[in-house]
């Protein structure tokens, strides 16, 4: 059965080998070709030698969530030709380089050699060279077999090169040499194929990390302050780079600045001196990161500092698998410091929400005067997803929050920094240089009055701290909403989830109607919960969570925070790094079915009905 | 804590500086330090340069760390904004504060629990980057706060207090901040104002890291005759040198010595150090004489004091990084946002 537009492909690398950038021209040649599709990189800790992968999933329908199960698993690396071949679906293709012929041992795969290395030694002297255009001769070889537009292939080589021109000339030589060798000496029954698609709307193929980091430029972030980690340094890379192509002056001069920090600790200290100073400024790491910024998070917290930190969350616990994704800070994140503390976060769902909602973070942070952090990942930030194209709002303008101005203290007969004026819990601040005699103040860790004056009075530090509250309480109105998206059906079945998550669940809800299960969705976009999440819960006699941690951290928050019924929220779990697949939340939720005997008889109930 | 507010009282006779401001002006809450601590010395001096230099208050902000000399900048220029900031990251805030608007100055004060040890780090690369500020260490060789530890100032095999012994080397702050590339680096002492006041006022006008270290005796904690911190150690060292000042117990030790001339200063409970002030013709071009004459002044059980190193080439983190001249905290939106048209452009290049 021929597959077209419909399947996975999987290259299996060796890291530092020049196979990223072969990788990435391959997928985003189908993605010119207007078909939906989602490369995953699957990379170690390590600069050369060892295993890599990239997945690429191809799907007509839109899907872009991971799928179980390998059409086509193109082996370049001997390391791992043992456990690739295992992932090859059966009637599947493992591609491998024949140059030393080998055996895997499965009937039921379709092998086939090309002579990469051959070529390469055959028509380049350098063996560098050799090296790197193994995979360009690859990419050829594939571009027959799977019937790729050559034309937009050779434009991606060419854009790719386009800084060292000289090499755009070998590459297609290389290109040519796979295509060569694929016409004249592979067979023409390859069952997979790509054809041209037309989409129904424009779309971009665009990193998270790259649009957070474009995203703190629309929000008027001038400080960013960082320590290397991976998977947030290509935020602070991606800042750096839109930096110095919008906010050059005429003289060289830049309108902003970016600074490798010493550790976390510093680039978060610095992110709140820029803050505290008036500038919009921010920091980004992933959990090892936020655990050294606590402390830092506590006094911005208390002391009422704005501040915008980027979490692009991996695996753990403890350092755990760096280059791995997961979502299971948000305990740590939510609750980050000592004494009574809590953040406000930030679930974008996507890179379009990762770039606007790092803009409106600034907002958010300025008007509560709180650390804000906002909840990305390694699969969300470092991988390159298909999502509609970037908006801008013209007329949209900075909130500020309350900032007093020299005029207005002049006009002020009296103030205090953490004076409640207006009742939302929100007090006025003031920026040093302001005014001549008026609206200094000592911020200060230690507990204070309402006039910033040091207290140890206990009665008016949980004054102090009530009001802080308020502010949280009171702070939904700033806050992206959850987004529900219902069944045409009337449903009792309810799934709830945040996040890189989201194409899974889509595919997953899809699915499952198929089986004859209809499900409401609710994306929870930021903390404190909204009401819409309370009610979703309400209204749903069975509620799923879906998370990519161990411990269901965002059900233990929803639960205590919502004085939710723990037994009410059930949930699924993925957890072994890899990012969720729907077929995993459909088999997760069959099981419960099959295990819960009310669920199952709800189930019948509908089905029937229906 | 003390609960007493400080009384104003109007002298209309008070020498005013060229802004037609008194030293008045410039001063800040009662302190809470210990009667006769040396920090007090430094928030005058501090008071007094401030005034000198006619600075306007609102344009200057102080930051400091966690400590008894982080608290004392709530003892000066109450105009000013202050930061307190966490144990030993003041370095870090006061580099995102001067990256945010270069335009003000900036004064940070620390100590040595708060610079030497959990803050050494954040220490050495606010000193590489250059930061245009003025850092005081106001140097006792103790904790204070958490009552007689050890720094790592601290002398080696000098006693604390119940009689334990401090087994480890000390680090010399200034050295340190020549090696890391400050631009401008003294020593002085807490009671010698009128070596201090104009190092601070040097220090202010000087674009580039200044640091200070000014040695301020501990009278509670580290007063004991094996620390050069100490007022014994100053009497045991009492040899030929310039002059001796004893004082009562819990007042200000205030000195007075010439240049090239070295003294020895008794503290509250007696002791001595031998401070050596630096003559006219020392030469503070070099950072290879600076740090050999530290150190050998170090062996001979002296501190040298005055201006250790200046580095005539001014120049700051906003140089280096090529920042805009207007501060970032004043940029407009339209100034920083890159609008609708850039947001095609950038679609295009994900297409």
């Amino acid at each position: 059965m021929n597959k077209v537009n419909d399947f996975v492909i999987k290259f299996a690398n060796v890291n530092g080998s020049g196979s990223a950038s072969a990788n990435m021209i391959f997928a985003k040649s189908i993605f010119r070709m207007g078909i939906p599709v989602s490369p995953k990189n699957i990379f170690p800790s390590n600069i050369q030698g060892l295993p890599t992968w990239y997945e690429i999933r191809v799907n007509k329908d839109g899907y872009i969530a991971r799928r179980e199960g390998i059409d086509c698993l193109v082996a370049l690396n001997p390391q791992t030709y043992q456990s690739d071949i295992k992932d090859v679906v059966p009637g599947g293709y493992l591609i491998y380089d024949n140059t030393m012929p080998r055996k895997f041992g499965r009937k039921d795969v379709n092998i086939v050699g090309i002579p990469m290395a051959s070529i390469c030694a055959e028509y380049y002297d350098d063996p560098r060279q050799r090296q790197l255009f193994k995979n360009i001769v690859c990419l050829g070889a594939l571009s027959i077999l799977l019937k790729m537009d050559i034309s937009i292939i050779k434009g991606l080589i060419k854009e790719e090169f386009q800084k060292k021109p000289k090499l755009i000339e070998p590459n297609i030589h290389a290109l040519n040499l796979g295509r060569k060798y694929a016409l004249e000496d592979l067979k023409d029954d390859f069952n997979l194929s790509l054809k041209t698609m037309r989409p129904k709307s424009k779309k971009i193929m665009i990193q998270g990390n790259e649009a957070a980091g474009l995203g703190c430029i629309y929000g008027g972030a001038t400080v960013a302050s960082w320590y290397p980690i991976t998977p947030s340094t290509s935020l602070a890379e991606a800042f750096q780079k839109y930096l110095n192509k919008f906010r050059s002056d005429s003289d060289g001069k830049i309108k902003g600045a970016v600074i490798q920090a010493e550790d976390e600790l510093a680039a978060i200290g610095i992110a709140i001196g820029a803050n505290w100073n008036g500038a919009r400024a921010f920091t980004t790491t992933s959990g090892p990161g936020i655990s050294l910024m606590s402390e830092f998070l506590g006094l911005a917290y208390f002391a009422e500092i704005p501040l915008v930190v980027f979490n692009i969350q991996r695996g753990g616990p403890s350092t755990g698998m760096p280059t791995r994704t997961q979502q299971s800070d948000i305990i740590s994140s939510a609750f980050a410091s000592h004494g009574d503390t809590k953040h406000i976060l930030l679930f974008p769902g996507d890179p379009k929400e990762c770039f606007e909602m790092s803009a409106r973070a600034f907002d958010i942070s300025e008007r509560l005067q709180t650390p804000v952090i906002v909840m990305s990942d390694l699969d969300m930030g470092m991988n390159d997803w298909i999502v509609d194209p970037l908006e801008w709002d013209e007329k949209y303008k900075y909130d500020r929050g309350k900032v007093l101005k020299a005029k207005e203290l002049d006009e002020l007969e009296m103030w205090g920094r953490y004076l409640d004026i207006d009742g939302d819990g929100v007090p006025y601040r003031t920026i040093p240089g302001t005014h001549e005699s008026k609206g200094a103040f000592f911020t200060r860790g230690t507990s204070h009055d309402a006039f910033a004056g040091y207290t140890e009075d206990g009665r008016i530090n949980a004054d102090n701290l009530t009001r802080i509250a308020k502010k949280f309480d009171k702070s939904s109105r700033y806050l992206p909403r959850s987004i529900k998206r219902g069944s045409k059906n009337n449903t009792e079945l309810g799934i709830i989830y945040f996040g890189s998550t989201s194409p899974a669940v889509d595919e997953a809800v899809d699915v499952l109607k198929d089986k004859g299960f209809s499900f409401d969705r609710l994306r929870i976009r930021s903390f404190p919960f909204d009401r819409k999440l309370e009610r979703f819960i309400d209204d749903h006699k069975y509620v799923f969570i879906l998370e990519q941690n161990r411990d269901a951290q965002m059900r233990a928050m929803i639960a205590t925070e919502l004085e939710k019924d723990f037994s009410k929220l059930q949930s699924i779990l993925n957890f072994d790094g890899n990012p969720v697949t729907a077929d995993f939340i459909v088999e997760e939720f069959i099981g419960r079915v099959k295990e819960d005997e009310s669920l199952s008889r709800l189930i019948k109930k509908t089905k029937s009905a229906a | 804590m003390s609960f007493i507010k400080k009384p104003i009282v109007r002298h209309p006779n008070l020498p005013k500086n060229n802004l037609g401001l008194t030293r008045r002006d410039y001063e800040g809450a009662l302190s809470t330090l210990c009667a006769g601590c040396g920090h007090d010395s430094i928030s005058s001096a501090i008071i007094e340069a401030c005034f000198q230099l006619s600075i306007p208050a609102h344009r200057l902000a102080k930051l400091s760390g966690i400590g008894c000399s982080s608290k004392t900048p709530t003892y000066f220029l109450n105009k000013s904004h202050g930061f307190n900031s966490v144990h030993g990251r003041m370095p870090s805030v006061a580099t995102g504060a001067n990256l945010a608007n270069r335009d003000l100055f900036y004064l940070g004060v620390s100590g040595d629990g708060d610079t030497a040890s959990i803050g050494l780090g954040q220490f050495c690369h606010i000193v590489r980057r250059r930061l245009n500020m003025v850092y005081i260490v106001e140097n006792n060789g103790t904790y204070g706060l958490t009552k007689g530890q050890f720094s790592a100032t601290n002398d080696k095999e000098s006693k604390g207090r119940k009689g334990e012994e401090n087994k480890f080397e000390s680090i010399d702050l200034a050295a340190l901040a020549i090696q890391m590339g400050a631009g401008f680096v003294a020593r002085s002492f807490s009671g010698d104002k009128d070596q201090l006041i104009p190092l601070i006022r040097a220090g202010m006008s000087y674009k580039g890291f200044s640091f200070i270290d000014v040695i301020s005796p501990c009278v509670t904690f580290n007063n004991h005759g094996t620390s050069t911190k100490s007022y014994e150690y100053f009497r045991e060292h009492n040899e030929a040198l310039g002059f001796l000042d004893i004082l009562p117990e819990h007042q200000e030790i205030k000195i007075d010595y010439k240049e090239g001339s070295s003294m020895e200063v008794e503290v509250h409970d007696g002791s001595k150090m031998i401070l050596h002030k630096l003559s006219k013709r020392y030469d503070p071009s070099s950072r290879r004489n600076a740090i050999s004459r530290i150190t050998d002044s170090r062996d001979k059980g002296e501190i040298v004091t005055g201006l250790l190193y200046l580095d005539q080439n001014e120049k700051d983190i906003h140089d280096s990084l090529q920042t805009s001249i207007k501060p970032f905290n004043s940029l407009t939106q339209k100034e920083l946002s890159p609008g609708t048209r850039a947001i095609n452009e950038i679609n295009r290049s994900f297409s």
